[in-house]
């Protein structure tokens, strides 16, 4: 069973001096999971996120990808076996080309950042390849522009293609449509709709409407607790998430 | 998008990696430079060997993003090795210059190792620590250094055993423009490949770095020894063409004068080094001797200035100009 | 009395002396830093310009020591305020390197500025009599000045503490420097604040410069050669805290002193040995907040 699962975390705990921002966490993403991880501010969603990506070290628990124990390996060799992620807030090159945004992604990717001699800009195949997935999300047209000449909107879907230049098997979107005005929502759900099905995909969302448009599970994380965990059809009917995260009343 | 576009956008971002005619022109003006102004090579070969120290501090500050106020160390353990072999019966300058770039290296890569783990203010200060840890110890070990009164005693053997240093500096133009040349294709080919990118992107943004799973430190500590290597070349450089070394080329004042020099020229730029170290030394030549406060006082300015109205340096300004001039027909 | 012992209160007494300098000097830097996230590296300039001012009007024009310190210290103040509008206040949230660049630049400035006007030797600084010579308390003698140091020193150390803690200028600044959105929402002008605290700050690095003219000689190099030290008070005690560059500087001055006196030949070496080793144990610093 452990072994199937594309990412698990076992009573995973991390606490800054009193605060507990993880409480023993179990947690299983499934191989192609379209989930959800929601919960109000300061529930540690992110902190979540940034357990599981290494960049936090956990006070103690276990972190699996894939069945194997990754607690203890750096962020760059979790990426290595698979795993991505986007950011809450960009965190792009934003004076560099759209286009090489996803290139610097894909060398690494392909353990061919390291290399001294060859130009960037002529390994054909990987910037072919950064290209292609450009086009996919629809900003091939602004490849050559800087990131930060793109509108927000546009600079959310990069910040996506970064994470998929890696080919992850898990691939966790904190936020994915925040600070995006709300017309361009659509592209963004559009974009992680037809993400590959194979990819195991954790979300971190505050809009209801995108979360159960996209999630078939979802988590509810409060005060570094999971509070519960189920179908969106489950999650909306419970009271305990009504009350907690909702801010409704429980009636007797 | 059509197919048509796509194979433009990617021959266009392959581009920029192509060699420019305007490339050759700094090679161009320092070989006609030898014939227009003998009486000046001495100046001349100094500025040469400025310019690689130049471009070994921004591969670290401009290409990795590593504020640094203590590169004069690796030019300084590179004048000393060069300097103390010299004196000490090994006067070949080219195995001189191989043994400052290892030494210089080694500090590079051991100092990388301990300092790049930090950021901001501390590792400002920790570059700056080493730099002048090593100038005490150098000012101390009187026996192997001179101390104070500088390196006693080098004799520079002519260059590959033909080539006898001169008076009038003619050898010393030569190799130390050839040393340069050398360098300068070394850190093209580096800041163009995958490797100099990944800096860039280093310095763009780390946390995304980490993201996609780059070995940031270990990129880092790279970088900063090749930087230390060639800042140890210029190092052997200076010390084999003056057949000088004294306590200055450890100073955190050189450390700053180098950026200086390449903030005027441009930062990141590759070529923001060929344009300020030239200017600045040129410059410094004929007003420090005319009275050195004064010297100080513009230069002081000028950074000022710089820093508030012309964040790119001369390039940086050029380019602007250019763009404005290509946008309005 | 025992020699060894002889020396050890020698070596406690002037190294406390050089921290009270060091510390009047760098603590303002510890509040810009903590507080903009600026990096000064021309702090020392407003230090210099303290010494000089407050030389000048005692040796040139035969102002009283005391009027001397508090003329110049009101001066550098005065002369923060515009530098901190229009020079600093562009670059707070730039680049680390624009900002190292152009206080860079303005040391550069200092140091011709200095010559320029003061000439390239030390300035001149005779105590006023009363502080002058040797003072006997009771166990042993000590130099008059330097006792003053100390102990005007250790009043200003305790005033600028209970300032911060008790009154609402220092609870501004604490608030500020804890969370600047969180202070602004509160509705603390963090505009109106940085001028402040920038003048204030240089204010004592004028005070320390002025005060300690005896042991760190005024001259044009100044804000230069003793730019290591005041960063390392900084970065050792920790950005932002005001207790931390103390013990920094209490560390550092009675080491360097007992360095000096001890093993003058590995003297310097060993102060930076430290420095790094206790940067990369806590590159915060002693007392920085994580």
């Amino acid at each position: 069973m452990t072994a199937s699962c594309a990412l698990e975390t076992k009573v995973l705990c991390k606490s800054f001096g009193a605060l507990a921002v993880a409480n023993a966490i179990n947690f299983q993403l499934l191989p192609g999971a379209r989930h959800a991880l929601i919960g109000p501010n300061g529930a540690g969603k992110t902190s979540f996120v940034n357990l599981v990506t290494g960049v936090l070290q956990s006070t103690s628990g276990q972190i699996l990808l894939d069945g194997e124990d990754v607690t203890r390996l750096s962020q760059a060799q979790r990426v290595k076996r698979g795993l991505a992620r986007t950011f809450q807030i960009n965190q792009l090159f934003r004076g560099l080309s759209v286009l090489e945004n996803v290139t610097l992604a894909i060398s690494e990717r392909e353990g061919v950042a390291g290399n001294f001699w060859r130009p960037a800009g002529k390994r054909t195949a990987v910037v072919e390849e950064a290209y292609a997935l450009l086009d996919k999300l629809g900003i091939a047209d602004e490849a050559l522009r800087a990131v930060r000449e793109l509108a927000y909107g546009r600079q959310r879907l990069v910040e996506i293609a970064v994470a998929l230049g890696l080919k992850p098997k898990v691939l966790l979107l904190d936020e994915p449509a925040a600070g995006v005005p709300s017309s361009e929502t659509g592209t963004i759900i559009e974009v992680i709709e037809r993400l590959d099905p194979t990819i195991a995909l954790l979300i971190i969302e505050h809009d209801m409407e995108l979360v159960f448009r996209i999630a078939r599970r979802i988590t509810v994380l409060v005060q570094g607790t999971v509070l519960v965990e189920g179908t969106p059809a489950e999650i909306a009917a419970d009271p305990h998430v009504r009350e907690v995260y909702l801010g409704e009343r429980v009636t007797p | 998008m059509t197919a048509k576009s796509a194979a433009h956008t990617i021959a266009t971002f392959a581009r920029r990696h192509r060699l420019r005619p305007m490339e050759a022109l700094p090679w161009v003006l320092a070989v006609a430079a030898y014939f227009v102004f003998p009486d000046y090579l001495a100046l001349g070969a100094q500025i040469l060997a400025t310019l690689l120290f130049g471009l070994s501090a921004d591969l670290v500050l401009g290409y990795a993003g590593i504020v640094t106020l203590g590169h004069a160390a690796f030019y300084g353990v590179g004048a000393y090795t060069a300097g103390y072999l010299a004196a000490h019966g090994v006067g070949s300058p080219i195995i001189g210059l191989i043994a400052a770039m290892v030494a210089a290296g080694a500090v590079g890569f051991i100092s990388g190792l301990i300092i790049l783990r930090t950021q901001g203010l501390s590792i400002l200060m920790l570059t700056l620590v080493v730099c002048v840890m090593l100038q005490e110890a150098a000012n101390k070990m009187t026996s192997i250094t001179g101390g104070a009164d500088g390196l006693q005693g080098m004799e520079v053997q002519p260059v590959l055993g033909m080539f006898r240093f001169d008076m009038y500096g003619h050898t010393a133009y030569w190799y130390a423009l050839g040393v340069l040349f050398l360098g300068w294709a070394v850190t093209r080919t580096i800041v163009h490949s995958s490797f100099g990118r990944s800096l860039t992107g280093i310095r763009e943004n780390v946390a995304r770095m980490n993201a996609i799973g780059t070995p940031v430190f270990f990129r880092l500590v790279t970088i900063y020894t090749i930087s230390a290597m060639l800042a140890g070349a210029a190092g052997a450089l200076i010390a084999e063409t003056t057949q000088l070394v004294a306590l200055n080329v450890l100073s955190v004042d050189l450390s700053g004068t180098i950026l200086v020099m390449i903030i005027l020229g441009g930062v990141g730029r590759l070529y923001g080094a060929f344009i300020g170290v030239p200017l600045y030394m040129i410059a410094q030549d004929r007003f420090s001797t005319i009275d050195p406060t004064y010297w100080y006082f513009w230069i002081g300015l000028l950074l000022v200035l710089v820093v508030a109205f012309a964040r790119g340096g001369i390039l940086g300004m050029a380019d602007a100009v250019l763009r404005r001039f290509k946008r309005s027909p | 009395m025992d020699a060894a012992l002889s020396a050890a209160i020698s070596i406690g007494f002037h190294g406390v002396a050089f921290a009270m300098v060091l510390y009047l000097v760098s603590v303002g830097l510890s509040i810009t830093m903590g507080l903009m996230g600026f990096v000064n590296l021309a702090h020392g300039v407003f230090a210099a310009a303290g010494g000089y001012f407050m030389t000048t009007l005692m040796t040139r024009y035969g102002v009283p020591f005391a009027v001397s310190v508090a003329l110049a210290t009101l001066a550098v103040a005065a002369l923060a305020v515009p530098l901190e509008r229009f020079l600093y206040r562009p670059l707070y949230g730039a680049d680390e390197l624009d900002q190292v660049l152009m206080t860079m630049g303005l040391v550069f400035m200092s140091v011709a500025i200095g010559k320029y006007f003061w000439g390239p030797t030390a300035m001149p600084f005779y105590p006023p009599a009363a502080l002058s010579g040797q003072i006997d308390l009771g166990f042993r003698t000590f130099p008059t000045y330097r006792t003053f140091l100390i102990g005007s020193g250790a009043i200003l150390v305790t005033l600028l503490w209970l300032g911060l803690e008790r009154t609402r200028f220092g609870a501004m600044i604490r608030a500020a420097v804890d969370n600047r959105r969180m202070a602004q929402s509160v509705g603390i002008n963090t505009s109106q604040l940085f001028t402040f605290a920038f003048a204030f700050g240089s204010a004592l690095a004028a005070l320390g410069g002025g005060l300690g003219a005896e042991i760190l000689a005024i001259d044009p190099g100044y804000a230069l050669e003793h730019l290591v030290y005041f960063l390392i008070v900084v970065a050792v005690g920790g950005l932002g805290t005001i207790r931390g560059p103390f013990v920094a500087a209490l560390l550092l001055g009675v080491s360097d002193t007992a360095f000096k006196y001890l093993l003058p030949e590995l003297g310097a070496f060993f102060i930076y040995a430290l420095t790094m080793v206790i940067l990369l144990w806590k590159p915060r610093g002693l007392f920085g907040q994580a």
